[in-house]
């Protein structure tokens, strides 16, 4: 009795290990913590009848009077947003029409730049005058709008695939639903923040190291605390709420050093949309795109082809068979919760990227991974991915009949619809009934 | 550091509105996880419902204080169907994933810009409360208690009712968990095939349980919003629902008095934490900075984290709970 | 012992009709992927008979029991019990409810009730398992009395009865199987389905099981047991019937079924109780096959009889 709890100790103090190395990273990326000292902000609203209704996810863009990148932000809930500039001296603030919602747009004869000085400790504030208005003709008609979402929703798909893998895995090989896999999206991007910005790396060698961090954590959290607890006999539900438990801890140590504003990385945080066809995509969008791609195929490639995919595989299938055909069923455990969490945290840095990094960037993303995975099969890899693509195609296409604050409100509605009608997913088997 | 002042803060927490909406929220979701073995998740959206319900009835439609409560307890029962038809015949993961899903579409759908007028978007429902104080026994602006406990008239008020209601639904639910209606819930909890096998209708029974754990929930909602006189979208979001787990299993699941155990120690324990936190920050034990403005709120989260995964890796049985029964369950 | 027993001057043959059947099965299908896991054409079981269904690991007699309770849906078919057409959609609580129970391989003792709570559980029509009505003590407590004394005397007839405030996760294997079946007792059933009910019950509890299943015959209740131990089929059973392969290959009073030469082929010639070969598993298990397949390709040195039991 006494060695299970002396491994109990060891399993907990490699819990709280790991999660303060989350807040130590994550603290040191949020040192800046205070609001900058100097920089521009400004609040987006529409007027209406009953008064200011704020604008959300329009992007501002942050430049020096030669065109050199400074910053970016999105206004956020209340329309608000903030971009901090390096010192004082002459910028550049441009809106991004692209990003205005339907039927909001600028005053004629406003093209949306605002060229400004800023004083020492200055943070300014800057007027974007927007209501009715032409914004959404800028980008043509209807279905230049829905070819756009759809290829934005595409990606997103692919992000989602990319972390629902690693859930679906996990939960394939030891029936564990992860509800910490949230949170090693958010640690991923803060890992990487951290790097990039607070110490400095390029954003590239920062993702990657970011990334290979967030592989070791997950060994990690098998070997020092899953592990123990299986040999114990420790139930799943049990488990369950044990990942809960630290994913709550993770979560808030990241608020509590991080702190709750939305940031991008150093590079490539503005970049003009190419055209291609009749949409517009900046070119970190078409990377995301394509480094999801590869990383599915060569992921699925893994699953088919290799030894350690196999045996993957197996265990998913029948662990007691695997085992008993010499397959290490712990060596592979690990590996999965390895590799599932290295493309957590991949999936983190390229949302980051596209979008930006905050708090709760992992729980949000982690109820649209659960449904992509349910709509496309609970236990089938495939099916995570052909289900993540759809919801998330759906939650931007959504947008064209629904309120943007509401989008990720359809996938979870579509979410319970689906097991209405097939709970099984699209690609799962069916479930005995009874 | 203010021992005298720290103890009595906790003593105070332990006792509060806060605790008794806690406790009240846990007895359902003793019904739900205790006695059928239902993984609820969200709570906190039945609070929210039936919170909501009552708000807009009267702010809305000028309902009656009485029918707005009806209908505040009927929307949980509604919530509780429309969770419970498609995936109560599912396995119990299905379950947990889809009550958390719908109790954050709940607080954001609420909470939009787009449905504002009906429910007050980010600001909630102001002004709906008056006609609950009706009956208060107490002056408003005089203090009530015994010893260190003193507070004013509208809050003893609620504390009163909230804590009446709280043992109420305790003895509900004993005396239903003791009859075999209870007896067949827990045979679902322990194995629903075999359950099945002798004729019990498993999928009503468990959906049952769900209605009736949900509709405890949404008293605590309602009890949580007439005490603080307004219905906040923010108030009803996943820490809440963790909470109530933490409180629970504190308690020890499917124990009679475990929901209002497990929640009166679980307040005091936070209330302790923060006071002792704000305690070695005062005597500059610890730097100010730990716990400066949003700060202190993260701290107390992270440890209903790290206490909710080590109560379950340690001590899931919790208070009540019988380790020895505990390992008995065929997992 | 059996007497003279209307089965007597029954041909041995699968499908054959019976003088008075309980439990008609025709055209009943199950398939898993393309694999086709039952496939009985026709089968009557005799009423008040004890019947033992045997046959080769995986030869889907306990996919059949699942199908005919209800814990899975055939793919077609159609059953009759007591006369009365069922639909092949109903679910496990309304097939016990109509009489048939059945008893599971791993037992479902309800571990954290008592033995005592597991027996009440058994019969229908309890009063007090209704919602409102259970929150009205006086309306249930007479009946609940009288259920806890009909599960006391069935308890001590099972030798159970000093248990009976224990909770059931502490009974011993065989225990469990005991209160398996006094716990099916107590639904009243009229055809009692047994999977399996001497697995890993030692000897003298394996007597004692016994005498209780010819109780229940003599207590004019039909019995359906899948069984592996030939000495037990032999001994208690009247009538026998042989599955593989998901069909009916044969049927037979028990003491000619060791010498009907179909049942011999479908042991292969070997003894009743030894591992079966490579190639019987790889034709009823397609997606084991699959696997062994796999695996093999990894680990050249892994014994396939190993895969095949650890499989099943």
């Amino acid at each position: 009795m006494a060695t299970i709890f002396a491994g109990m100790w060891r399993a907990v103090a490699a819990a709280v290990a790991v999660v303060l190395l989350v807040g130590l990273f994550a603290g040191v990326a949020g040192a800046q913590e205070e609001p900058p000292e100097t920089g521009v902000q400004g609040r987006l609203q529409q007027r209406t009848e009953d008064g200011n209704a704020p604008i959300v996810g329009v992007r501002i863009v942050v430049t020096t009077a030669d065109g050199a990148a400074v910053g970016e932000a999105v206004s956020d809930t209340e329309g608000v947003w903030l971009v901090a500039v390096p010192g004082p001296g002459e910028y550049v603030v441009t809106i991004d029409q692209a990003t205005l919602p339907e039927g909001v747009g600028l005053p004629e004869g406003d093209d949306g730049v605002r060229t400004l000085t800023i004083n020492p400790r200055q943070v300014r504030g800057v007027l974007f005058p927007l209501g009715e208005g032409a914004g959404a003709s800028e980008r043509g008609s209807q279905v230049r709008l829905a070819l756009q979402l759809f290829v934005e929703g595409v990606k997103l798909g692919l992000l989602i695939a990319m972390m629902a893998i690693g859930l679906s895995l996990i939960f394939g090989t030891t029936g564990l639903v992860n509800f910490a896999h949230g949170e090693m999206v958010t640690f991923g991007a803060v890992v990487a923040f951290w790097f990039n910005v607070s110490l400095g790396w390029h954003f590239i060698p920062a993702a990657l190291i970011a990334i290979a961090i967030a592989a070791a954590v997950g060994g990690l959290l098998d070997l020092g605390v899953f592990r123990p607890l299986r040999r114990r006999g420790v139930g799943l539900i049990a488990q369950l709420v044990i990942t809960i438990g630290l994913s709550l801890l993770a979560r808030y140590v990241i608020l509590y050093v991080f702190r709750g504003d939305p940031r991008s990385y150093a590079q490539y945080a503005i970049q003009n949309g190419i055209p291609i066809g009749p949409i517009l995509l900046p070119a970190k969008d078409l990377w995301s795109i394509g480094i999801s791609v590869l990383m599915l195929l060569a992921v699925g490639l893994t699953l088919q082809k290799t030894k350690v995919g196999k045996a993957m595989r197996a265990v998913s299938d029948n662990r007691d068979l695997a085992e008993s055909s010499g397959i290490d069923v712990q060596r592979v455990i690990l590996v999965v919760w390895a590799v599932g969490s290295g493309l957590a945290g991949l999936g983190g840095v390229l949302w980051g990227l596209g979008e930006s990094v905050s708090w709760l960037m992992g729980f949000r993303l982690l109820l649209l991974i659960f449904a992509g995975v349910i709509l496309g099969g609970l236990g089938t890899a495939y099916g995570a991915l052909v289900g993540s693509i759809v919801v998330g195609v759906f939650i931007q296409m959504s947008t064209l009949v629904i309120p943007t604050e509401l989008k990720n409100v359809g996938a979870l509605a579509m979410l319970v619809i689906i097991l209405v009608v097939r709970p099984q997913g699209i690609l799962g088997r069916a479930e005995r009934i009874g | 550091m203010d021992w005298e002042a720290i103890i009595r803060n906790a003593v105070i927490a332990g006792l509060s509105r806060e605790a008794v909406v806690f406790a009240i929220a846990a007895v359902g979701l003793n019904v739900h996880f205790g006695y059928t073995g239902l993984l609820n998740f969200g709570q906190v959206g039945f609070m929210a419902i039936s919170a909501y319900g009552v708000g807009i009835s009267i702010t809305q439609y000028n309902a009656p204080p009485w029918l707005a409560f009806i209908i505040g307890l009927l929307a949980a029962v509604l919530l509780a169907l429309l969770l419970g038809v498609p995936t109560l015949r599912l396995r119990a993961d299905y379950l947990a994933i889809v009550t958390i899903a719908a109790s954050e579409i709940i607080r954001l759908v609420f909470r939009s810009v787009a449905l504002r007028n009906w429910s007050g978007g980010s600001n909630g429902i102001n002004g709906f409360a008056d006609g609950f104080y009706v009956w208060n026994p107490f002056e408003p602006t005089e203090q009530y208690g015994f010893g260190w406990f003193k507070v004013f008239g509208n809050q003893a008020y609620i504390i009163l009712v909230g804590w009446t209601l709280a043992i109420l639904v305790t003895v509900l639910v004993w005396l239903l968990m003791r009859s075999p209606w209870g007896r067949v819930l827990k045979s679902i909890r322990e194995d629903e095939d075999a359950a099945r096998a002798l004729g019990k209708n498993a999928y009503w029974y468990k959906m049952q349980s769900l209605i009736l754990g949900g509709v405890i929930g949404g008293l605590a909602g309602i009890v949580l919003s007439v005490g603080q006189s307004t219905v906040q979208p923010d108030s009803y979001s996943p820490p809440v629902t963790f909470f109530i787990w933490t409180a629970l299993i504190l308690g020890g699941v499917g124990r009679v008095w475990s929901p209002i155990v497990g929640a009166i120690i679980f307040w005091t324990l936070l209330s302790l934490s923060d006071n002792i936190l704000d305690g070695l920050v005062d005597t500059g034990i610890i730097p100010a900075a730990v716990t400066a403005g949003t700060r202190g709120g993260s701290v107390r989260f992270m440890i209903v984290g790290l206490g909710l995964a080590l109560l379950m890796i340690f001590r899931p049985q919790g208070i009540f709970g019988d380790r020895n029964e505990m390992m008995l369950e065929d997992r | 012992m059996t007497t003279t027993s209307p089965l007597a001057g029954i041909e041995a043959s699968p499908g054959i009709a019976k003088p008075d059947p309980i439990l008609v099965v025709d055209d009943m299908v199950k398939r898993f992927g393309g694999l086709k896991a039952v496939d009985v054409g026709h089968l009557e079981i005799q009423r008040g008979a004890i019947t033992a269904l045997i046959g080769p690991n995986g030869a889907g007699k306990t996919t059949f029991f699942n199908l005919l309770t209800g814990f899975d849906r055939p793919d077609s078919g159609s059953v009759v019990f007591d006369g009365r057409p069922l639909g092949t959609r109903l679910s496990p609580n309304r097939l016990a409810r109509e009489g048939m129970v059945r008893t599971f391989q791993l037992t479902k003792s309800l571990t954290r009730l008592s033995v005592l709570e597991n027996m009440k559980l058994g019969p229908s029509g309890q009063r007090g398992e209704g919602f409102l009505s259970a929150m009205v003590r006086p309306l249930w407590i007479d009946q609940e009395r009288a259920i806890e004394r009909r599960a006391e005397g069935v308890l001590a007839r099972f030798r159970l009865d000093q248990m009976r405030d224990e909770f059931a996760g502490t009974l011993s294997g065989g225990q469990r199987k005991l209160l398996e079946m006094a716990r099916a007792l107590m639904t009243d059933p009229r055809l009692v389905m047994l999977d399996e009910p001497t697995a890993g019950v030692n000897p003298a509890l394996t007597q004692s099981l016994l005498e209780h299943v010819i109780a229940l015959r003599d207590e004019g209740m039909t019995v359906i047991f899948v069984e592996h131990d030939m000495d037990v089929v032999q001994t208690i059973s009247d009538w026998v019937v042989v599955m593989a392969e998901g069909e009916i290959i044969a049927e037979a009073p028990p003491a000619e079924i060791g010498t009907n030469p179909r049942v011999i082929d479908a042991y292969l010639g070997a003894r009743h109780d030894t591992p079966l070969s490579l190639e019987e598993e790889e034709e009823v298990l397609e997606l084991v096959e699959q696997e062994v397949e796999r695996l093999a390709e990894e680990q050249p040195d892994a014994t396939p009889d190993q895969d095949e039991e650890e499989a099943l």
